[in-house]
C-alpha cells in the first residue's frame, strides 16, 4: 500500500456516500414496513380462548394474568348429564415484563394468540403496561394475514394429512 | 470616506460575520450526515432542519453559565470573546471583489491578517489556563505547541504570494494576481491551508480538544453561551481561514464576468475550501500529538521553504 492512498480512500468514500440516498426514515412521518411476523404485541383472539392456562404457565416471565370462573350448562339433551365451561373473566399481560419471547404464542393449543405488528404502546407510567383483554383483543385487528409459503417449501404438514387422509377414503370407496 | 460609509461597511462585516459561520456550520451538520449515510437535522424550522443551528443557538443561551470555583474568573469570562473577535477583525480587511469591494484597505493587508489570526489561539491558551483543570491545561499546552509548529509554515507559504505579488496589500495582490499563479503557488497553497486548518484545532488536527482524551481540551469547563461563542469561532475561523486560502492561492474575486460577479467568486471558492475542511473532518482520523508535530516540522515547514524558493526564483527569471 503506498503512501497517502488510504487517506485517498477515506475521501472517496465519504464522497461516494453522500452522493447516495440515505436510508434513514423519518419515523413518525413516515411509519416503518415492518417485515410479516414483527414481534410487536401479542393480540389475544378471546373467542378462541378456553382458559387451559397453558400460556401463562409456560411465560417464563409470569407476565400473563388469567382469571376465569366455571359455568354449567343445561344438558344438551333430556335426561343428559350436565356440562362445565370456563369463562375467561380476566386476561391481562404485562409488557412491563414481557421479554416477547412468543413461547405463549407457541404454546397456545386453540390459536387464541397471536403476534401483532403493532408496536406505539409506550405509556409515561411501568403500571400502565399492563393491557387488560379489551385492548388485546382490539390488537386482534391489527394481526396480518400470515404470508403464503414460500414456492419452493415443503406442503405444510396439515394439508399433507389431510390430502393423505381423503386418497386413502377414496380409494376405499374405489375397492369397497 | 465618511461615518456614514464606514458605518455601512462593519455594518456588512457583521452582518457576514454573524451569516457565514452558521452557513458553514449548517453545511457541516448536512455534509457529515451524508457523508455517513444519515440525514442530519430534518425538523428545526420546517425545511430539511435549516434553523437547526438558531434552536442550538437558543438552547446555549437558557444554559446556566456556570465557572469553576477555582478558576480565575476574569481571564476565564474574557477568553471566548478574545477567541472570537480576531476573527471579526480579519474579515475586515478580506477583499470580496474587485475597486476596492473591501470593508478597509490595508497597505500591510497580510501582515495584519496573520498577526490578528495568531491572536485568535490565545483565547484558547487563556480559557485553558484559567479554567484550573488539568484536562484544560493539557488541551491548552497541546494549543500552544501546534500553534508555535504551524505559525511558521502558514507565514512561510503567505510570504511566497507576498514575494510573487510584490506587495503586502490583498487587493495588491488580486491585482496583481494571474492565472498561472495557481500551479505556481500550488504548494505553498496546500501549506497555508493545511496549517490553517491545524491552527483552527480542526481534524486531523484536533489533538488539543481530542474528546476521548482530554475531554474537550481547553473548553472543558465552559458551558453556556460561552462555550457556544467558542463554537462559533471555529467555524468563524474556517470562514476566515478559507477566504484568505482562497484570496491568496486561488485569485478571489477573478474568475469569468469578475466585474459584476466578482464577490460570487469570492464566495464560491471560499465555500468549496469550507467543504474541503468538512471532507476532512469525515474522512480522516486524527493525529496524535507527536505527529501533528513531526507533520509541520518535516514536511511543512521544508515545503514552504521550498516554495519561497521557487517564487523567488521565478521572480528574478522573469522580472
Amino acid at each position: 500500500m503506498s503512501f497517502g492512498s488510504g487517506l485517498a480512500k477515506g475521501l472517496a468514500i465519504t464522497l461516494r456516500t453522500m452522493t447516495r440516498r440515505s436510508v434513514t426514515q423519518q419515523y413518525p412521518e413516515t411509519s416503518p414496513s415492518l417485515p410479516p411476523r414483527s414481534r410487536g404485541v401479542i393480540a389475544l383472539f378471546e373467542e378462541n380462548c378456553t382458559v387451559c392456562m397453558l400460556c401463562a404457565r409456560e411465560c417464563p416471565d409470569w407476565c400473563i394474568y388469567i382469571d376465569s370462573h366455571k359455568e354449567t350448562l343445561p344438558p344438551a339433551a333430556p335426561g343428559g348429564r350436565e356440562r362445565s365451561r370456563n369463562v375467561l373473566d380476566r386476561f391481562a399481560i404485562d409488557f412491563s415484563l414481557c421479554m416477547y419471547c412468543g413461547i405463549c404464542v407457541e404454546v397456545c393449543p386453540f390459536d387464541a394468540l397471536f403476534w401483532s405488528p403493532e408496536f406505539e404502546y409506550a405509556e409515561t407510567d411501568i403500571r400502565e403496561l399492563t393491557h387488560e383483554r379489551d385492548r388485546l383483543r382490539a390488537w386482534m385487528w391489527t394481526v396480518p394475514e400470515p404470508p403464503p409459503p414460500d414456492p419452493a417449501a415443503e406442503e405444510p404438514k396439515e394439508i399433507a394429512a389431510a390430502r393423505k387422509a381423503a386418497g386413502r377414503a377414496t380409494g376405499q370407496e374405489a375397492g369397497g | 470616506m465618511d461615518v456614514v460609509d464606514v458605518l455601512w461597511r462593519l455594518l456588512a462585516v457583521l452582518a457576514a460575520f454573524l451569516v457565514l459561520p452558521l452557513l458553514v456550520g449548517q453545511a457541516e451538520h448536512k455534509v457529515m450526515a451524508h457523508m455517513q449515510g444519515r440525514v442530519g437535522p430534518m425538523h428545526a424550522g420546517g425545511f430539511h432542519g435549516w434553523a437547526q443551528l438558531v434552536a442550538d443557538g437558543v438552547k446555549f443561551a437558557q444554559k446556566e453559565d456556570t465557572v469553576p470555583a477555582e478558576a480565575d474568573r476574569r481571564i476565564f469570562r474574557l477568553a471566548p470573546a478574545l477567541a472570537l473577535v480576531p476573527y471579526l477583525v480579519v474579515l475586515v480587511a478580506i477583499p470580496v471583489g474587485p475597486d476596492g469591494f473591501v470593508a478597509q484597505t490595508l497597505d500591510a493587508g497580510l501582515v495584519f491578517v496573520l498577526a490578528v489570526l495568531g491572536v485568535g489561539v490565545l483565547g484558547s491558551l487563556m480559557a485553558g489556563w484559567a479554567s484550573a483543570n488539568k484536562y484544560a491545561l493539557l488541551g491548552a499546552l497541546r494549543t500552544a505547541a501546534q500553534l508555535m509548529a504551524y505559525e511558521l509554515p502558514l507565514l512561510l507559504s503567505a510570504a511566497s504570494v507576498a514575494m510573487a505579488a510584490g506587495t503586502l496589500s490583498l487587493p495588491g495582490i488580486l491585482d496583481a494576481f494571474e492565472w498561472w499563479w495557481i500551479p505556481w503557488q500550488l504548494a505553498g497553497g496546500l501549506v497555508f491551508f493545511t496549517a490553517g486548518m491545524a491552527e483552527l484545532q480542526r481534524p486531523p488536527f484536533d489533538a488539543p480538544i481530542a474528546p476521548e482524551e482530554i475531554i474537550f481540551g481547553a473548553y472543558t469547563e465552559y458551558s453556556g453561551l460561552r462555550f457556544a461563542l467558542f463554537l462559533l469561532a471555529e467555524y468563524a475561523g474556517i470562514v476566515v481561514v478559507s477566504a484568505l486560502t482562497a484570496v491568496l492561492f486561488l485569485g478571489g474575486w477573478h474568475g469569468p464576468a469578475s466585474d459584476s460577479l466578482g464577490w460570487l467568486w469570492t464566495l464560491l471558492k471560499t465555500g468549496a475550501l469550507s467543504f474541503l475542511v468538512i471532507w476532512a473532518r469525515v474522512a480522516w482520523p486524527r493525529l496524535r500529538a507527536d505527529q501533528i508535530q513531526r507533520f509541520a516540522w518535516t514536511v511543512l515547514v521544508p515545503v514552504a521553504l521550498a516554495q519561497l524558493a521557487l517564487t523567488g526564483i521565478i521572480r528574478v527569471v522573469t522580472a
